[in-house]
């Protein structure tokens, strides 16, 4: 039977060029026919130069994760093959270089093809290198090369020779597999034709912020929330907003502040670093209740760390950063579909309760793409700042003590409640009143709102649960690791395991009823996260009074779906021993 | 003086002129007695009352110190934000709503120490805002350290054998930087002073308005200013960036007046400008990109 949900991975120095765009090309012809993909890459840190490696899993049927291991191995150099030849699974494909790469021949199939010399010597066309791999590979796994055709037409509108140049080299390649004799059985056959959407997380954040109004943006440049900064450059000024670029991550959220409270809806997109350099920042807007969407794509830390890798180790300072006691609601997207959905809910919840709200994002969710369905915002509800209504300048109380601690906001230019946003302590009006009886009244009113929050996010749609019920073992994962535990929990079912999985989207507040009923119907709890800390298994320890047992990778790399799996083996086979 | 929003309210007609106590929040400034600070303020109420400026289409930005508490005693909107940032603030309320009126007032500590990253930035963009730095030349309201505009020698609680550290020259740092209007007052000179804000409101582009605002408490300069202050040059041209830089580095004189006036073009209206024709926003237009 021929396999049609296989990993294809590439490997190769950023100097040569074209690892990432081949792999993101055949990506994109793939996704364009009805295949689903999920893409996982990783740069050096270095600007030019250094080993990059970029990953498709593509297959017929939904996908969640970007796999185990790797199926098909396609390797550009040396470097690439020693790296990479121990994730190759067994019955995998080894395509290499056969001038560039001398492999240990242990038992994977090989195509070893001479891609340089025949781009050299028969095409007199080096930098079609790449696309001759294309072409190879299309016509080795079932790529029809017309979807490629249409690509590299595209791509070389303006430049009819390189596109003919670029267009014999694909047609090269496809020709060449005709000689080849296929021994491996990935085979992609035909897909649904069904238009997809195919979206880094990166992006449809920026498209959910876009379609939530945001129309005012600062950012400084860092890895890998820059390409936001990018594309808002691009955007902003076309539907009458604004994007600048900071001189540095304070400023960037100052002006953020500033546009929020000037009655703009905006956003800032940092990582780690700059998240850091905000924290005095956030405390001020939850002090003067000013709405701000915060994105923190992280990466690994501390300090500089590993730019280019993931981890979610910025957990605790979204949740308990910044000095004094201050509420803040902490978002976590499970994967590129929900970036959006997430992203118009942040906005929501920071208009609505006046807030600062945290999307913790990581690099790998900010930069893998996946085929996702057509984005249907119908039933989003609207969420908007309460402005004054009727009260007269004089008896505006813009911080007025209330049930719901939700107080009227009024915009400078238009509303004529003038009033003075403070940082200090301060009375209903907003003037500095520093006496032990406001400061516990303020305080549990902007409190207050963080609680209402829950009516929100404590709902199957931003805690979603999965699997059996009861269950012998309950997985909890926050953000970009869901795939990977769907995927591990649909194959522990399959075993007769009974497993289940829960992945709230909200971490502050935590949707604290779905959980308890969660956890009340599985005997054991674990927590996988990408951090040393285990620190979403400490916060909800310390929050709902119970210890999961935890499992945690530093590694600067995504979970599997396989260490998953393996570990509710582990878990499971422990309790029956 | 007729303005853009004099001269509306002129026409509206029957609009009731603002004055000066239009523009007091009523909460008394917490100030000490003799502080330069309350000079700045009144001169602050007389321009805006000389421009007839709506009080909600005024903006009071400030950052953290003595002097940074200004927008508490203003009756038009203001923000009191945390230390150092109140240029970036500032900035993000123009970029969004380029009409208002925005004023950042604050310390030599608040513009020239922790915020002093900023300031360059405001003023090469050239953001339409009126920059206000009451310098006291110490730090008031942590109470009597040195601050980037003490002089040598000066001993203070954080300096106890001297500041040796060159004192920063606010109006050279902003001439350098590209500041569009480029002034020097003195509190105990209201009325040019209430003239000079004036001027740097009405400027379109970033206006910075040096004020030598003395310490009575900690560092009592009065004397020092009384002796050294001068007017700039009779017939002074305000055209010549060289000649203002040299003036802003006299160590002689401080001289008080407009050093500099660059017409540029203003980030915010620029940025608003990029795309000739504003669309709304379609979801599915915008995705269609991703298909
Ligand atoms: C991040 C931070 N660091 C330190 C302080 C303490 N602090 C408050 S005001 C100030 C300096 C004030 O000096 P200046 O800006 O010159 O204003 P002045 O009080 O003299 O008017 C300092 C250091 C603070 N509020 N925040």
């Amino acid at each position: 039977m021929p396999r049609d949900d296989f990993v294809i991975r590439i490997g190769g120095d950023t100097a040569i060029g074209g690892v990432i765009s081949t792999g993101e090309n055949f990506t994109v012809a793939a996704a364009r026919l009805g295949f689903r993909t999920f893409t996982f890459r990783t740069y050096p840190a270095e600007i030019k130069g250094g080993h990059a490696w970029f990953q498709v899993r593509i297959s017929n049927r939904p996908v969640y994760s970007l796999g185990d291991g790797c199926d098909i191995l396609i390797t550009f150099d040396q470097e690439a093959y020693e790296l990479h030849k121990a994730d190759l699974n067994e019955g995998g494909v080894l395509i290499y270089d056969s001038n560039l790469v001398a492999p240990e021949h242990d038992g994977f199939i090989e195509y070893g093809i001479p891609f340089q010399k025949i781009a050299r010597e028969e095409l007199d066309f080096v930098r079609g290198t790449n696309v001759l791999i294309l072409g190879v590979m299309a016509g080795l796994f079932g790529l029809p090369p017309a979807s490629l055709e249409e690509m590299v037409r595209n791509r070389y509108k303006r430049r009819a020779e390189l596109m003919e140049k670029n267009l014999e080299a694909l047609r090269h390649g496809f020709e060449y597999t005709k000689g080849i004799q296929k021994q491996d059985k990935f085979w992609l056959g035909t897909a649904d034709h069904i238009a997809r959407l195919i979206m880094s997380g990166n992006d449809a954040i920026t498209a959910g912020a876009l379609h939530s109004g945001c129309r005012y943006f600062a950012g400084y440049p860092i890895t890998p929330a820059s390409d936001i900064l990018e594309t808002m450059a691009v955007q902003l000024p076309r539907f009458g907003g604004v994007c600048l670029q900071a001189e540095d991550e304070m400023a960037a959220l100052a002006s953020v502040i500033g546009a929020s409270y000037a009655g703009t809806r905006a956003m800032t997109a940092t990582s780690g670093p700059g998240f850091s350099l905000m924290t005095e920042l956030m405390g001020l807007a939850s002090m003067g209740e000013i709405p701000v969407v915060i994105v923190n794509a992280q990466r690994s830390g501390p300090s500089t760390g590993m730019p280019t890798k993931l981890e979610q180790g910025d957990l605790f300072h979204a949740i308990y950063g910044g000095h004094g006691d201050f509420p803040r609601i902490v978002l976590a997207p499970a994967s590129v579909q929900n970036c959006f959905r997430v992203t118009v809910l942040a906005f929501g919840l920071a208009e609505k309760y006046q807030m600062p709200v945290i999307i913790l994002s990581d690099q790998s969710l900010s930069h893998r793409t996946e085929t996702i369905e057509q984005v249907n915002v119908e039933g989003f509800p609207v969420m908007e700042r309460l402005r004054p209504d009727g009260a007269t300048p004089e008896d505006y109380l813009r911080y007025q003590l209330n049930d719901n601690g939700i107080s009227p906001m009024a915009i400078p230019g238009v509303d004529p409640q003038t009033y003075v946003s403070p940082g200090l302590e301060h009375d209903e009006r907003g003037h500095p009143r520093l006496s032990a009886g406001i400061h516990e009244a303020m305080t549990k009113k902007r409190f207050r709102k963080l609680e209402l929050v829950r009516d929100h996010i404590d709902t199957e749609e931003f805690a979603p649960r999965y699997g059996d019920e009861p269950a012998e073992l309950g997985i909890i994962g926050w953000g970009a690791t869901q795939g990977s535990i769907r995927e591990a929990v649909d194959r522990a079912r399959e075993k007769g395991y009974k497993v289940a999985a829960m992945h709230p989207r909200c971490l502050n507040p935590l949707p604290e009823k779905r959980l308890r009923e969660f956890i009340e119907s599985c005997e054991r709890i674990l927590v996988p996260e990408c951090n040393y800390q285990g620190q979403f298994a400490h916060h909800m320890a310390a929050e709902l009074g119970v210890q999961p047992m935890r499992m945690n990778k530093i590694g600067g790399l995504p979970f599997t779906p396989g260490e998953i799996f393996a570990k509710i083996e582990e878990v499971l086979a422990h309790a029956y021993a | 003086m007729p303005t853009r929003d004099g001269a509306q309210a002129a026409a509206t007609a029957e609009i009731e002129t603002l004055t000066i106590k239009d523009y007091k929040s009523g909460d008394k400034p917490v100030w000490c007695p003799g502080c330069g600070d309350f000079g700045v303020l009144s001169a602050t109420y007389k321009a805006l009352a000389q421009l007839q400026l709506p009080k909600k289409d005024v903006v009071v930005v400030s950052g953290i110190g003595c002097s940074s508490r200004t927008p508490y005693f203003m009756s038009t909107y203001g923000f009191h934000g945390v230390h150092g940032r109140s240029l970036p603030i500032a900035t993000g309320i123009k970029l969004t709503n380029p009409d208002l009126t925005v004023l950042v007032m604050g310390g030599d500590g608040d513009l020239m120490a922790i915020g002093a990253g900023h300031f360059p930035h405001a003023a090469a963009r050239n953001i339409d805002v009126t920059c206000v730095m009451m310098d006291n030349q110490t730090y008031g309201l942590t109470k009597a350290q040195a601050s980037p505009t003490s002089f040598i020698g000066h001993k203070s609680k954080s300096t106890p054998y001297g500041v040796i550290t060159k004192p920063m020259r606010p109006v050279m740092f902003a001439l350098t930087s590209g500041a569009t209007f480029v002034a020097r007052g003195y509190s105990a000179k209201p009325n040019d002073l209430t003239q000079l804000l004036q001027q740097g409101i009405e400027h379109k582009g970033f206006s910075f308005i040096h004020v030598q605002s003395p310490c009575a408490e900690f560092f009592n300069t009065y004397d020092y200013y009384d002796e050294h202050i001068t007017n700039l040059p009779e017939g002074w041209n305000t055209q010549n960036l060289e000649k203002a830089m040299a003036l802003a580095t006299t160590e002689e004189k401080v001289h008080l007046g407009v050093f500099y006036e660059e017409d540029r073009p203003v980030f915010e209206r620029t940025a608003h400008e990029f795309e000739a024709q504003i669309n709304e926003f379609v979801l599915d237009d915008y995705l269609k990109r991703f298909a």
